[in-house]
């Protein structure tokens, strides 16, 4: 099937969705996801910022679609064309979504362990606004601890259900979901259980903002002050490949490994999910084989200057 | 002329609830009809003709509904009955069911043959739970004189039909939201595509149909779609509940032909007998809360002049700048009296209320309309608010993942569009806001 995305043609396989289309593309067609997470089926659709436009629905059916559709969800049909970077409608669809996912977020930057990572810093640098037009009470909760290594900070969640499926797709037991609706939704366990499982530990990593943190890293350093490498150990439980983010000798934090959209690479044909030991237990370096640098592509604050690799794609972003 | 009636012809009759007495009124017809002397496509084709267009609000013709429904070999097909009659100013549905319940599980047991679907539920609101206790105890009479269970009439047709209720979320009412309800998960609208006629209750082919398209098809199968078509005007067929309410002297139920005068409606002896306690009328919102209210001066003309009548083209005359919906026929009049802003934040709050919160624009715009809306009914508003309000309503609509976001945004829009002045009232007199009302709008001079 051929797909026109920003006037660059590409032929992809029925059953494909226009924002896996463009991420074969890449670069700047590429619609940003908050949501929509490749790795986790059922994601996607919620948070409405890869919104993209679509001006022909196909050779068959010409006619352009009325609403911005969202590209993380809606298949491709042969010769359809779509708009993202080149259309007006979607750049200003944008901006309204990111000025709704800011409205109630308390944007308390300095004080994230998320600022430098976050997805929804960059969003607001590219799309938002310069003022708040929000003249209210930002909506509050109290921080919570899920189990003893997660912390929720509610306040900056943005909804996207991705740590929802997590815990349905990667734990035995589901504790954890979404209570309420409306603006009231908020993420939750079952009466403030614990979420106690080996690998609740990749709900951190699949947020796209700062809403789950790790307690073992909580304010030991900013992001952007550490060196990720690549690094691997002998697991019975997962892949064990991670990304140890040290301070000279010393491990600061362990992550998975995540692509320039964020999420954990595929290794052997396998998500690699980290379990929660090699993310929370193993800061001692001698348990580690260390392989080389960590190359971190989309994030230019941490990418920032580290290896020569690593500095063209932050050259995009200036330009 | 007589207005002719056909889903609430005998619903005076003492007993009507029972088998017995709704039998002997002609009722079950249309199953006999249909399992005697017609194949399941020829009851899709009457349905066809017929012109039937979804009573729930939306208007799509039931018979292409029908006839998109997916027919893979080997894989069960289902029919839902959306009762989650939730919309503020609708209660047709609760009105149907309570009285003739009979009616909604002929129009099933029909309606699920020409469907191939061998199992279908009525989805009901929680709220209406001595309704839940009317259909129950209806088709326990079905199922024990034949016309439900195996073999119905002896013509190997097997059908179960049950009730589940809903936990009271407006959301629900949406098709997707209401199918992972019945599957027991958070009513949640799903990601469309695939649609529920492809992949719908536990993956497979499902139709969602509003009680009373599901009961129209009744009259439709019996009489013939034609005659059904015969009705109405335009692609308008047949007939409509409309629940009346506000301040009319006869608010209620009425089943009207499609075509008859919104004038007539509201003025007419037959219907609701004008505007309560003499007073002038101010503003309608015709087919529930979430389509665009309209000024005195649109309600009973279009801005063309022509006469306003009660269809689906007609209302919707003018289109967002000067027309409305026929939606789901929940029918609010509001008299000189009424405040115009204190309503809209009344509506908004609904949507704020009933918002899923699973995407963002509806999630935290509606929040935040409330907010405002609620400020400047107080006297705490600014007079730049009305255009952020016009603003944040720009930015929901058309980007959320169900028409929610839409349904909170259009009354919004046109609320400012048409009284603007009134808002501006709110914002320069904050102290006479609270204490007396704007009454009528000024009537724009047409050149």
């Amino acid at each position: 099937m051929k797909v026109t995305i920003d006037d660059i043609t590409i032929e992809v396989e029925a059953g494909t969705t226009i924002l896996n289309a463009a991420r074969k593309i890449g670069g700047e067609v590429v619609p940003p996801a908050m949501c929509f997470y490749s790795k986790l089926p059922g994601t996607g659709g919620k948070c409405r910022t890869c919104l993209v436009e679509v001006a022909a629905g196909s050779t068959a059916d010409p006619r352009p679609m009325p609403k911005l559709v969202a590209s993380c969800s809606t298949p491709v049909m042969d010769g359809m064309i779509v708009k993202n970077k080149t259309s007006e409608r979607v750049h200003e669809g944008r901006s309204a979504v990111v000025e709704f996912l800011l409205i109630n977020h308390p944007l308390d930057c300095p004080v994230c362990d998320q600022a430098g990572e976050c997805n929804l810093q960059d969003l607001g640098y590219e799309h938002g606004s310069v003022k708040t037009r929000y003249e209210e009470e930002r909506r509050t909760f109290d921080p919570i601890d899920i189990g003893d290594k997660i912390k929720l900070h509610m306040n900056r969640c943005i909804l996207c259900y991705r740590c929802v499926e997590v815990a349905n797709q990667l734990t035995e037991k589901r504790v954890h979901g979404v209570l309420h609706r409306g603006e009231h939704a908020e993420i939750s366990t079952f009466i403030e259980q614990a979420v106690d499982n080996d690998f609740s530990g990749n709900m951190i990593d699949v947020c796209p903002v700062g809403a789950l943190t790790d307690r073992t890293f909580r304010f030991k350093s900013r992001v952007w002050f550490l060196k990720p490498m690549e690094a691997e150990c002998e697991c019975k439980k997962c892949a064990g490949k991670v990304v140890l983010w040290m301070f000279g000798q010393e491990i600061y934090r362990v992550t998975g490994r995540k692509d320039q959209y964020g999420e954990i690479e595929t290794i052997d044909d396998k998500t690699a999910w980290i379990c929660n030991e090699c993310r929370f237990d193993k800061k001692d370096l001698a348990k580690w084989k260390v392989t080389g640098p960590r190359v971190i592509d989309r994030h230019s604050v941490i990418s920032q200057g580290k290896y020569e690799t690593s500095i063209t794609p932050s050259i995009k972003k200036i330009n | 002329m007589k207005n002719r009636k056909l889903l609430l012809e005998n619903v005076h009759i003492p007993g009507i609830e029972t088998f017995d007495v709704y039998r002997k009124n002609g009722g079950y017809r249309s199953v006999e009809k249909a399992l005697n002397t017609m194949t399941p496509d020829e009851v899709v084709e009457e349905v066809k003709k017929s012109g039937l267009r979804g009573r729930g609000g939306a208007g799509f013709p039931t018979g292409m509904k029908w006839s998109f429904l997916a027919k893979p070999e080997g894989v069960p097909r289902y029919l839902v009955c959306n009762a989650d009659e939730s919309e503020p100013g609708t209660f047709k549905d609760r009105y149907l069911m309570e009285k003739i319940p009979h009616l909604l599980i002929e129009g099933m047991i029909t309606s699920s043959y020409a469907l191939g679907a061998n199992t279908s539920y009525i989805y009901i609101r929680g709220e209406f739970m001595y309704i839940l206790h009317i259909l129950e105890k209806a088709i326990a009479e079905a199922y024990d004189k034949g016309f439900l269970g195996k073999n119905i009439l002896g013509k190997g047709y097997d059908l179960d039909l049950f009730v589940v209720p809903g936990g009271g979320a407006y959301i629900c009412g949406e098709e997707t939201a209401l199918l992972e309800s019945l599957e027991g998960k958070r009513g949640n609208p799903r990601i469309k595509p695939p649609f529920p006629a492809v992949k719908g209750l536990w993956g497979c082919p499902t139709v969602v149909n509003n009680v009373e398209s599901l009961a129209a098809v009744v009259p439709i199968v019996n009489d013939g779609g034609d005659s059904y078509a015969a009705i109405g005007i335009g692609r308008s067929t047949g007939t409509k509940l409309i629940s009346a309410c506000g301040n009319l002297v006869k608010p209620g139920v009425y089943e009207i032909e499609m075509g008859l005068s919104v004038e007539e409606f509201i003025y007419g002896d037959d219907y609701c007998k004008g505007i309560a306690n003499n007073k002038k009328l101010k503003a309608c919102v015709p087919g529930g809360s979430s389509v665009p209210i309209l000024p005195h001066y649109l309600v009973t003309k279009t801005a063309s002049g022509e006469d306003r009548l009660m269809s689906y083209e007609s209302l919707a005359d003018g289109g967002f700048v000067s027309g409305s919906m026929l939606g789901s026929g929940g029918f609010i009049v509001f008299d000189e009296d009424q405040c115009i802003v204190r309503n809209t934040w009344n509506f908004t709050r609904f949507y704020a209320h009933e918002s899923c919160g699973q995407c963002s624009p509806c999630r935290e715009g509606t929040g935040w309309m409330e907010k405002v809306l609620h400020r400047l009914e107080n006297g705490h508003g600014n007079i730049r608010d009305i255009d952020l309000l016009a603003e944040i309503n720009k930015k929901i609509e058309g980007n959320t993942i169900c028409p929610l976001g839409d349904a909170a945004a259009w009354p919004v829009a046109a609320a400012i569009r048409h009284f603007r002045d009134e808002f501006e009232w709110h914002v320069t007199n904050k102290d006479e806001a609270i204490t007396r009302n704007y009454g009528l709008s000024k009537e724009p001079l047409i050149a």
